[in-house]
């Protein structure tokens, strides 16, 4: 287990605030958040790279914060990869072993790199230097060079960020093999929320040297605790209202003069946000019989073609005395052209009262 | 590039006219330089007997030994203070690093013959550093030591330099993970910082090892006796002119020459 306490750094331009984590044996935790957030300082600062202002790193109960890294048992991942141009793949996975095992003899380190590259499926690179491999390659040397030492903790900062798709979906899996076969708790730091999302237990997410929220990733992309973090999870549909009334949990928020939105919710009244996913938001030319307790009259102000989807930019009716409601939904290319959309036309968005997500504001 | 292999001659030279501008520019160094020297061996080729002479001259052999040896130990020195000097300087930010850096470089700015009289001045008999030394039964002027002090002093800064910008070039996040990975500071840095460094240190110490070897006004100051090979090659130029001072000019470059490309090589075949 990893606690993080009150964690306080300042280094360059970066800087750690009040850092509060609480990491289980064995999970994987993705710490999640734009460029410049802090998040290498604090996977560094965990690793014992930096010493903190203040506050403390405990690992399993034990205070490490002034620990030196070489006495952490934690292994590290770096983007590029970080591997020794100057010593081989074999060497590189041996480069733990030599240090952490003084009583193995060399004949048992070769045999944990052989099984380690087996495993990997790497062992026919073994005599090959770094700058001869390509980038999945190389990770997955360093994956190998990490798990070599048997950490307890692996650490991995933006692991997959400078890979193909392609090459991302594989390493992907052989991380979650890392994982599963030998029970390493995982704290894998990126911007990149698909990624989060696929491998994530819990996700932190973290902006501006401070972890803004810790959750699920159900918790963490659905019910955001404020606006910026709202916006960061791509969540684009952001309305103010107020709660009119409240029966059995739903929620009945006028969001405009006439037009109401329910929800499944706590608040019985006052100023609310109202968050909704572009993509649980339903088009039809038509208004069938459906469970949705959203049905509201649009128009279509934009289509845009982005690949398989297309993200389209809807105008409320608009009413004699306020602005327009403006949402923004997510359709398949296929439900695009079934329905034949085109700006300017009229059409019913839908949504469920589960998919509505409220927050004080 | 194949595709432009069908384009008329003068057309592919004027894409580069800026390179065959700055190559002809920087040609005119080149000239420089080899004409000097080339023109020393093609003097020194019409008195052949003459070179034989002094290469088979003990005075001559010794003092280019002197040189080429005190060299080494004070670039040994160089290395030993140095490294570690450039290792925490390419690091470590703290206030008066650019102080530390600026005094480092002290001797590449001040005239020879100042830093020699300077030197002179603390390891003299009565000097600073000198006046303990000789309590202990050490002299420095006029004897093997000032040659190496004023080599040293006059070369540190090429070790330092060179090899500060070579660790700078090692991505401090090896260390990071050789660390993680078990290996202590210490064994971090003799395994990956100072390998990976090694050809700028390598060049570093050749450099500050050129640069001691060719020292003279410093030297000529602290320790004009045991006599090195600059002195030497000075002295005979003043009492008997370029005739007598050419052969030994010719053999102190030719040996250096040799060294030095046989250490570039070497360099070449670890890179």
């Amino acid at each position: 287990m990893i606690e993080v306490r009150a964690l306080y750094k300042d280094w360059k331009e970066f800087a750690l605030k009040d850092i509060n984590l609480e990491i289980k044996k064995g999970e994987y935790f993705v710490i999640l958040g734009p460029t410049g957030a802090g998040k290498t300082l604090l996977l560094e600062t965990i690793a014992g790279f930096y010493i903190p202002d203040s506050g403390e790193v405990r690992i399993d109960g034990r205070d490490v914060t002034i620990i030196p890294p070489e006495r952490r048992r934690i292994g590290f991942i770096y983007q590029d990869y970080s591997l020794f141009p100057h010593l081989n793949v074999e060497q590189n996975i041996e480069f733990g072993l030599k240090s952490r095992k003084k009583s193995a003899s060399q004949d048992t380190n070769r045999k944990r790199v052989k099984e380690i590259m087996d495993w990997l499926s790497i062992s026919h690179l073994a005599h090959r230097y770094p700058a001869t491999l390509s980038g999945g390659e190389q990770q997955k040397v360093a994956i190998g060079r990490a798990i070599a030492i048997e950490p307890s903790i692996l650490l991995l900062d933006e692991p997959l960020s400078a890979l193909d798709r392609r090459t991302q979906d594989h390493l992907r899996e052989e991380l979650k093999r890392v994982k599963e076969e030998f029970g390493i708790t995982m704290v894998h730091v990126t911007h990149d929320q698909t990624e989060a999302l696929v491998l994530a237990d819990r996700i932190a997410v973290m902006m501006q040297g401070r972890i803004m929220q810790v959750g699920t990733p159900q918790e963490i992309f659905n019910k955001p605790l404020n606006e910026e973090l709202a916006d960061f999870v791509g969540i684009e549909n952001v309305l103010r209202g107020v709660v009119r009334i409240n029966e059995n949990g739903i929620a009945e928020i006028e969001v405009d003069m006439g037009v109401t939105i329910f929800a499944v919710s706590e608040y019985r009244d006052g100023a609310v946000k109202v968050f909704i996913r572009p993509e649980d938001i339903i088009l039809s030319k038509s208004i069938g019989d459906s469970s949705a307790r959203n049905v509201m009259n649009v128009r279509i102000k934009e289509l845009h073609d982005m690949g398989p989807l297309t993200r389209v930019k809807l105008d409320g009716e608009r009413s004699k005395h306020s602005k327009r409601i403006e949402l923004v939904a997510l359709i398949t290319k296929q439900s695009r052209e079934e329905l034949g959309l085109k700006e300017g036309d009229a059409v019913y968005a839908t949504f469920k009262a589960t998919s509505v997500h409220v927050v004080r504001g | 590039m194949n595709s432009l292999s069908g384009w008329p001659g003068t057309e592919k030279l004027k894409r580069e006219k800026v390179y065959i501008l700055f190559l002809f520019l920087g040609l005119v160094l080149v000239a420089f330089v080899f004409i000097t020297i080339g023109n020393l061996y093609y003097k020194q080729a019409e008195d052949f007997s003459g070179l034989i002479d002094a290469a088979t001259d003990l005075v001559v052999l010794k003092a280019i030994a002197i040189s080429i040896t005190m060299a080494l130990a004070s670039t040994l020195i160089a290395f030993l203070f140095g490294v570690p000097l450039a290792y925490f300087l390419a690091r470590k930010e703290f206030m008066g690093k650019s102080v530390i850096e600026g005094i480092v470089d002290i001797p590449l700015m001040i005239p020879h013959v100042v830093a020699g009289i300077a030197l002179y001045g603390v390891f003299m008999r009565y000097g600073l550093i000198g006046a303990p030394l000789r309590k202990l039964g050490i002299v420095i002027t006029d004897a093997y030591p000032g040659i190496v002090v004023a080599m040293l002093f006059m070369s540190l800064p090429y070790l330092v330099d060179t090899a500060r910008e070579g660790f700078k070039e090692v991505d401090p996040r090896l260390e990071n993970v050789a660390r993680s990975l078990g290996a202590s500071h210490w064994r971090t840095f003799r395994e990956i910082t100072f390998p990976l460094a090694f050809p700028s240190i390598l060049s570093g110490a050749i450099l500050s090892w050129g640069r001691a070897i060719s020292e003279f006004s410093a030297v000529l100051i602290i320790a004009y006796h045991p006599i090195s090979a600059p002195i030497l090659i000075y002295e005979k130029f003043t009492s008997f002119g370029l005739r007598a001072s050419r052969p030994i000019s010719v053999l102190l470059i030719s040996i250096c020459l040799v060294i030095f490309i046989m250490l570039r090589w070497l360099q070449r075949r670890r890179g």
